[in-house]
C-alpha cells in the first residue's frame, strides 16, 4: 500500500482509546471475579452451614456422630440411625444399580443393536435421570411400596423372616422401597459413564481378544470391563454420592423412623429426608442440630465426590 | 542360536471348525448376552412404568381450572394450583436471572482468559458444586438468605431465598454446557478477530459469544428444567403457600410462595383425594416439562451434530 | 479346481495350500471392496500382500479369520477355504477359527495387563490344561522376547517399548498355537532396528506357521516372503474404490520378472 493510504486509514481508524483498554480489562477481571465466585460459592457453602452448626457442635461434639437420641423435646441429638439409613440405602441401590448399570453400559457400548436402537436407548436412560425425584417420590408411594407389599416383601418376610434384615413385615413405608426407588434413580449416572469408558478404550483391544479366539462375551468380561474398570467405577462413585444426598424420593419412601432397624422391610431414615422433614418445623438448638447433619452429609458427600471425580478426570485424561 | 516354538499338532483337521452350539463356551456366551438384555430392560421398564402411570392419573386429574385455581382445602372438589405455577416460574426465574449470567462470565473466563491452572482448579469446584444435594442448597440459602431476611424484618420464607437454592443448583449445569460450547467455538475465528484489531471484549462478545448462542440457550433449557422439579431446595426456603404469591410491595417477594414441585410432595403424603388428584395433575406437568425440553434439546443438539 | 491362471503351479501344490479363495468379492453394504480374487495360500511359507493404500489387502487380510465379522455391513461372496473346509459356511465356529488363525496387528495392542497374563490370556481361555509358566516361556522365547523381558513378567505389557510390545503381540498369538499367523503391516510402525528382529522371527516361525503378511514396504516383501500378491486399485464410475488382485507369483518373479506393467511400475517405485 503507498504511503499516502497509510496516512487516510490513520485518520479513519482510531487506535484504541485509554477507555477501550480500560474496558477490556475491567471484562476481563470481571469474567475471572465470576469464575472465582464458583469456588468461592462452595466454600460458602460450607463456612456457612459450619456457622450455624456451631452451638450444635459445642453442645455435642463428635458424640452427635454416634447418638441415636432425636428428641426435640429434651434437646438430645445424634444421627447415628441417619447415617446408617444414608449408607444402607446407598449400598442397596448400588447393589442394584450396579449389575444393571454396567449391563446397559454393555449392551449401549457393543454392537448387539443397531445404533439407531442404541441411540434411542441411550436417550431413555438420560431421561430416567431428568425425571424430578419427587415425581419418583410419588410414583413410589402409590405403586411401589403396595407392589413390593404383596410381592417382594411378603415374600422375603414369609420365607426369610428368621433372618434379621427381613425380620418385620413391610408394612408401609420403609428402607427397602426407598433403596429401590433410590437405584433407579442412581443407574443413569452409572450407565452413561461406564459406557463412555467402554466406548472410549481403543477398538484394537477388541480385535486382539477375538483375533485369539476369545468370544465376544469372555473379551467383554476379560479385556473390556478391566480396561475400563476405572471409569466404572469413577461413575459408581459419583452414584453413591448422588445416592447420599438424594432426597425426596427417600423421605416419601423410608418412612422417616429415627431408629436403627436392622429389618431392611422397617421404616428408617437418612441425613437428607431428616432434613427435608424436620427443618421447616425446627427452632432453636433443633435448628443448629439439623445443621451439624447437613454438615455431616456436605462432608460426607464431598469425599465421595472429590474422589470420584478425580477418578474420571484421571480417565478422560488418558 | 536355537529356539524352540509351541508344539502343534500336525494333523490338518478342520473338522473342529464347526461350531458347537452346546459347548460350555458357547452357552456361556448366550447366556451372557439374554442376562444383558434382561439387565438394559431392567434399566428402561422404570422409566415407561413412571412416565405411563403418571400419564394415566394425571390426564384424569387435569383440567383448565387447575391452571388457575387456588388449592383447595381436603374433601373439597375442584381447585388447582394457579398460584403453584406461578410460584415455579418466579423461582426458576429468580434462580435463572442470577446463575445464567453468573455461569457464562465464569466460563467466558474458563475458556477464554484463563491459565491452565485457575482453569483446573474452577472446573473441579464446579464437578464438586454438581455434586452438592439439592438439599445442602436449600440449607445453604436458609442459613444464607432465610435466618438473614428474619433478623432484618423482612418476613422469613420467600421466593428469593428459593430462586437463590435454585441458582446453586442450576449454576454447574450452565458452566458445563457454556464451557464446552465455547471450547467447540473455532481457534481460527478468535484469532480473524483479533487480526482484524478487536479488542479481548469485542473478540468475545461479538464473535465468540454468539457462535456459542444455541448450546447455551440449550444448557440454559435444561437447567430450567432441571430446576423446575427440584423440591428439597424450596422445602424450607420458599416453604409454600395456599394463596397466590405476593408480587407487589410492600410484601413483593417476601412471602412463602408455593411451588408445583412442593405441591406434589404435600399433596401425595395426605390421604385426601382430590388433594392427591391435583399432586398428580403437577407431576405429569413437571414430567411433560422434563420430556419436551429434553426431546428438544436432543433433537437441536442432534441436527447440529 | 480351477487354478488360478496368474499363479505359477510348480512351486504350489493344491494339496499343500491352506487357503484356497475362489472369486471372492468383498462388500461393504452395496460398496464392492475388493473384487475377483482367486488366489491359494502354501503352507508353512511367507505371503506378502502389497498394493496401494486403498487396495484392499487388509480388508482380504481379515477375512481369513473372520475379523470383519465384527462390521456389520460386511458381506463375502465366493468361498474361502481353509484347509478345505468354507469358513464362512453357517456352521463355522468363526470363535475357532480366530484361535487356529491367529493375528498381528499393524498397531502393537497389548492388553492392560501384565506381560506374563497377556501371553496366558488366550490359553486360559482355552482351558490349557499343561505348565502355564512353562508354555508363556515358550512363547516369549518364540517371540524373541523372553531374554528381555524374563525379570519382569509381571509388570504392564504396556510398560514395553513398541518393538517388544509388537514381539510380545506375537508371542501371545502363538501361545495359543495357531495354525496360521496374519500380520497386517506389523512393522509400520515400528523403527528400523525393532523391524529387523520382528523380520528375523518371521524367518524362524516359518519353520511351524503359515505367515500371510500385509506390508507397505516392498524392500520387507521381498526380503522375507517366499510369493507375494500385488493389489491394485481401480476407481468405479461411481467414484468408489475397488481393489482387485493384478499378479501372484513367487516373490523374485514378481519382483524381477513381472508379468503385469503395473506390477513393474509399482515394485520399482514409480506409483503407489
Amino acid at each position: 500500500m503507498s504511503s499516502t493510504g497509510a496516512k487516510e486509514n490513520s485518520g479513519i481508524f482510531q487506535p484504541p482509546t485509554a477507555l477501550d483498554k480500560r474496558l477490556d480489562s475491567g471484562f476481563v477481571w470481571l469474567t475471572r471475579l465470576f469464575a472465582l465466585g464458583i469456588a468461592v460459592l462452595l466454600l460458602w457453602i460450607a463456612f456457612q452451614v459450619a456457622k450455624d452448626a456451631l452451638p450444635a457442635i459445642q453442645a455435642f461434639g463428635l458424640g452427635f456422630i454416634f447418638q441415636s437420641a432425636w428428641n426435640p423435646v429434651t434437646n438430645q441429638f445424634g444421627v447415628l440411625p441417619q447415617i446408617y439409613g444414608t449408607l444402607v440405602t446407598a449400598f442397596i441401590a448400588l447393589l442394584i444399580a450396579v449389575p444393571v448399570g454396567v449391563g446397559t453400559a454393555v449392551i449401549l457400548s457393543e454392537n448387539f443393536l443397531p445404533l439407531k436402537v442404541r441411540t434411542i436407548l441411550v436417550f431413555l436412560v438420560e431421561l430416567l435421570a431428568a425425571i424430578p425425584s419427587v415425581v419418583y417420590g410419588i410414583w413410589g408411594i402409590f405403586v411401589v411400596i403396595p407392589l413390593l407389599r404383596s410381592t417382594l416383601g411378603a415374600w422375603l418376610y414369609s420365607w426369610f423372616g428368621w433372618f434379621p434384615l427381613f425380620s418385620t413385615p413391610l408394612a408401609g413405608p420403609g428402607i427397602l422401597p426407598a433403596s429401590l426407588v433410590l437405584a433407579i434413580m442412581v443407574l443413569p449416572i452409572i450407565t452413561a459413564i461406564s459406557r463412555d469408558a467402554l466406548t472410549s478404550l481403543p477398538p484394537d483391544l477388541r480385535q486382539a481378544s477375538l483375533g485369539l479366539g476369545a468370544t465376544r462375551w469372555e473379551t467383554i468380561l476379560q479385556v473390556l470391563i478391566p480396561a475400563a474398570i476405572s471409569g466404572i467405577v469413577g461413575g459408581v462413585m459419583l452414584a453413591l454420592g448422588r445416592a447420599m444426598g438424594e432426597t425426596m424420593a427417600i423421605t416419601m419412601l423410608i418412612g422417616n423412623a429415627n431408629t436403627i432397624n436392622t429389618s431392611l422391610l422397617a421404616p428408617g431414615n437418612t441425613i437428607a429426608s431428616l432434613l427435608a422433614s424436620q427443618f421447616a418445623e425446627a427452632s432453636g438448638l433443633q435448628v443448629s442440630a439439623l445443621m451439624y447433619a447437613a454438615l455431616v452429609l456436605f462432608i460426607l458427600t464431598l469425599i465421595v465426590n472429590i474422589f470420584a471425580d478425580l477418578i474420571v478426570q484421571r480417565v478422560k485424561r488418558i | 542360536m536355537t529356539r524352540s516354538y509351541p508344539e502343534k499338532d500336525s494333523s490338518f483337521d478342520s473338522s473342529g471348525l464347526v461350531r458347537a452350539n452346546f459347548s460350555s463356551r458357547t452357552l456361556f456366551n448366550n447366556m451372557m448376552t439374554g442376562v444383558a438384555f434382561l439387565l438394559a430392560a431392567m434399566a428402561v421398564i422404570p422409566l415407561f412404568a413412571v412416565l405411563i402411570y403418571v400419564t394415566v392419573q394425571g390426564i384424569t386429574s387435569i383440567s383448565p381450572s387447575v391452571f388457575v385455581e387456588l388449592p383447595p382445602p381436603p374433601m373439597v372438589e375442584g381447585g388447582g394450583f394457579g398460584n403453584a405455577i406461578l410460584g415455579t416460574v418466579m423461582m426458576v426465574g429468580i434462580g435463572a436471572l442470577i446463575s445464567v449470567p453468573f455461569g457464562v462470565m465464569a466460563s467466558i473466563y474458563l475458556t477464554e482468559f484463563s491459565t491452565g491452572k485457575v482453569s483446573r482448579w474452577v472446573r473441579f469446584a464446579t464437578n464438586i458444586l454438581s455434586g452438592v444435594p439439592s438439599i445442602i442448597a436449600g440449607v445453604f440459602a436458609y442459613a444464607a438468605v432465610v435466618l438473614t431476611f428474619t433478623t432484618l424484618g423482612w418476613g422469613s420464607y420467600s421466593p428469593i431465598a428459593g430462586g437463590i437454592a435454585l441458582s446453586v443448583l442450576m449454576l454447574p449445569i450452565i458452566v458445563r454446557t457454556t464451557d464446552e460450547a465455547l471450547q467447540l467455538v473455532p481457534k481460527d475465528v478468535r484469532q480473524a478477530a483479533v487480526g482484524l484489531g478487536a479488542t479481548k471484549f469485542q473478540t468475545v462478545w461479538g464473535v465468540v459469544l454468539p457462535a456459542a448462542v444455541p448450546a447455551i440457550v440449550t444448557g440454559t433449557t435444561l437447567a430450567v428444567a432441571r430446576a423446575a422439579g427440584e423440591t428439597a431446595p424450596l422445602l424450607f426456603t420458599a416453604l409454600f403457600s395456599q394463596f397466590w404469591p405476593q408480587l407487589w410491595p410492600p410484601d413483593a417477594f417476601l412471602q412463602p410462595t408455593a411451588s408445583l414441585a412442593v405441591l406434589v410432595y404435600n399433596f401425595a403424603i395426605v390421604p385426601f383425594k382430590n388433594q392427591q388428584q391435583l399432586a398428580w395433575a403437577a407431576s405429569l406437568i413437571l414430567v411433560l416439562l422434563v420430556l419436551i425440553t429434553s426431546i428438544i434439546t436432543r433433537y437441536v443438539t442432534s441436527r447440529k451434530a | 479346481m480351477r487354478s488360478n491362471p496368474k499363479t505359477n503351479p510348480q512351486t504350489v501344490k493344491s494339496t499343500d495350500s491352506v487357503f484356497q479363495v475362489r472369486n471372492a468379492n468383498i462388500y461393504y453394504g452395496s460398496f464392492l471392496a475388493v473384487r475377483d480374487v482367486v488366489m491359494d495360500i502354501p503352507r508353512n511359507q511367507i505371503t506378502a500382500f502389497i498394493g496401494p493404500s486403498g487396495c484392499g489387502k487388509s480388508t482380504l487380510l481379515r477375512c481369513f479369520n473372520r475379523l470383519n465379522d465384527l462390521i456389520d455391513s460386511f458381506r463375502l461372496e465366493g468361498a474361502i477355504t481353509y484347509n478345505g473346509r468354507n469358513l464362512y459356511d453357517s456352521n463355522i465356529d468363526p470363535v475357532e477359527v480366530r484361535r487356529r488363525i491367529g493375528m498381528v496387528f499393524q498397531k502393537a495392542n497389548p492388553f492392560p495387563k501384565s506381560i506374563y497374563d497377556n501371553i496366558a490370556f488366550g490359553p486360559r481361555l482355552n482351558r490349557y490344561k499343561g505348565d502355564m509358566d512353562e508354555l508363556v516361556e515358550r512363547s516369549l522365547r518364540g517371540a524373541a522376547l523372553w531374554d528381555e523381558v524374563k525379570d519382569k513378567l509381571r509388570q504392564s505389557g504396556l510398560s514395553l517399548s513398541g518393538g517388544q510390545q509388537q514381539r510380545l503381540c506375537i508371542a501371545r498369538a502363538i501361545a495359543v498355537q495357531p495354525e496360521v499367523i496374519l500380520m497386517d503391516e506389523p512393522c509400520s510402525a515400528l523403527d528400523p532396528i525393532s523391524t529387523l528382529r520382528v523380520e528375523d522371527l518371521l524367518h524362524e516361525l516359518k519353520q511351524q506357521y503359515t505367515i500371510i503378511i500385509v506390508t507397505h514396504n516392498m524392500q520387507q516383501a521381498s526380503r522375507v516372503s517366499d510369493r507375494t500378491a500385488f493389489f491394485n486399485v481401480q476407481l468405479s464410475e461411481k467414484g468408489g474404490r475397488t481393489g482387485y488382485l493384478v499378479e501372484y507369483d513367487n516373490t523374485e518373479s514378481i519382483f524381477q520378472s513381472p508379468k503385469e506393467e503395473s506390477t513393474r511400475e509399482y515394485v520399482s517405485g514409480r506409483f503407489g
